[in-house]
């Protein structure tokens, strides 16, 4: 992509995600309460949700965690800012893994056992959904013969052809990114209740506000991957990204939370059975 | 104006309690009365959360619980007693082991009668206390311009 348009992707990204981001996650929490046969927030409630976060004292265990968690948020916004911008795949996975490992500091410099436990289980669920997401993009860059989203995205046949199986896995590993059950190991969304809150235990006020913020980056980032798969039709890919997070819900409100040891177990299994077995079908075509 | 009052986050404690309050307290997050509606999230982390809603009366073994949980709660903050016992202690109140109510050991804003206290009227306080959350927000912020 042109430099001018590349950066017009980014600005548009960075302004843009976060309002998208809410707007989902409001509405997941609005079919989410309609799936459990109850009203529901409103719509903005993510929004309000954020903004109130905002005005709240900042209670800090570690002076530390704010950096963390500030490298955390800048990451996510850089993975996004690669992507839109049709740059390397490759880098904007990393810069995602290195975005989460700021999350776990965040965690662990705040020695409370309750955040000790939640940066242990987000170690876990890197683990389980980092061979996949590798494997996706292998996959890609098998077909296309390049890591450029911009050259993916350009690429003249629909992705979902070829790499069917690939597609299935990154759905699957999509449910621990969203923190959706059965894999909201580390931390969850909605009314869940556990023991406390998970990685995020001692985050108050504005770096609560902050994981939020890039949870929704993240969210819209995650999406863009899906709508890679079908980017020779921009309406279809986007029906279809809306689709791939109705089942998200879905599956969310159909599941309890499975151990770490079925997260993991499953997440390689389906790694190994749909993204190898796919590769091996594309590299023995 | 702030967004306080559209995102209240509640943490649920029970100090004593006999459970009646506390399964009226979870009957208002049901179909039924379905507090999310207004933003309202049950959040079982004290750093998270707005208001602070108490069940049952206190006594020496979870007075310290309920002091922790208040002082680790980010200003500003609100506590809303639900039930006669933790209102007053209720018919627990001559007990040689029971202190009384909830505002015996934390300042309370919001005493919701009743045994068990009603989902309606937990409901009720809990608006009342979103009042005197709006109200604490503009003290907080008056203090620090």
């Amino acid at each position: 992509m042109s430099g001018i348009n590349a950066t017009i992707a980014v600005i548009l990204y960075i302004v843009l995600a976060p309002v998208v981001g809410g707007l989902i996650s409001g509405v997941d929490r609005k079919i989410s309460a309609r799936m459990q046969g109850r009203y529901g927030p409103p719509i903005l409630q993510p929004f309000y949700d954020v903004f109130k976060l905002m005005a709240k004292q900042n209670i800090v265990v570690n002076k530390h965690q704010k950096f963390y968690v500030l490298c955390f948020l800048v990451f996510i916004i850089i993975t996004g800012a690669i992507f839109f911008a049709g740059g390397d795949l490759l880098l904007a996975i990393f810069a995602l893994t290195l975005g989460s490992v700021f999350l776990i500091i965040a965690a662990y410099s705040t020695y409370s056992p309750y955040a000790y436990i939640g940066a242990e289980r987000e170690m876990l669920q890197i683990m389980a959904y980092e061979p996949m997401v590798i494997l996706t993009v292998v996959g890609m860059y098998m077909v296309t013969k390049s890591f450029s989203v911009f050259d993916i995205a350009m690429f003249d046949q629909p992705l979902i052809y070829s790499l069917p199986g690939i597609f299935l896995g990154f759905v699957f590993i999509l449910t621990i990114k969203f923190r959706k059950s059965p894999f909201d190991i580390s931390m969850s969304h909605h009314a869940h209740q556990e023991i406390v809150r998970g990685v995020v235990t001692e985050f108050s006020g504005k770096e609560l506000a902050m994981v939020e913020v890039a949870h929704w980056y993240e969210n819209v980032f995650l999406l863009g991957i899906v709508c890679l798969f079908f980017a020779s039709n921009p309406v279809i890919a986007i029906v279809l990204a809306a689709l791939t997070y109705f089942l998200e819900i879905f599956i969310d409100n159909n599941n309890s939370r499975l151990k770490w040891q079925s997260a993991l177990g499953s997440a390689w299994i389906v790694a190994l059975v749909l993204g190898v077995g796919n590769i091996a079908f594309l590299a023995l075509r | 104006m702030s967004y306080l009052p559209k995102s209240p986050w509640l943490i649920h404690y029970d100090a004593s309690s006999c459970n009646g309050c506390d399964i009226e307290v979870l009957a208002c997050l049901t179909p039924l009365y379905d507090v999310e509606r207004f933003g309202v999230l049950n959040i079982g982390n004290p750093k998270h959360a707005d208001i602070f809603v108490i069940t049952g009366s206190v006594n020496e073994q979870n007075k310290p619980v309920i002091q922790n949980l208040y002082n680790q709660m980010a200003e500003p903050k609100v506590v809303v007693a639900i039930g006669a016992c933790a209102t007053s202690g209720g018919i627990f109140r001559e007990c040689y082991n029971v202190q009384g109510g909830i505002d015996k050991v934390i300042p309370v804003d919001v005493y919701v009668p009743g045994c068990a206290a009603r989902p309606e009227s937990i409901i009720d306080g809990v608006v009342k206390a979103l009042g005197v959350l709006e109200e604490k927000h503009k003290n907080m912020t008056k203090v620090a311009k």
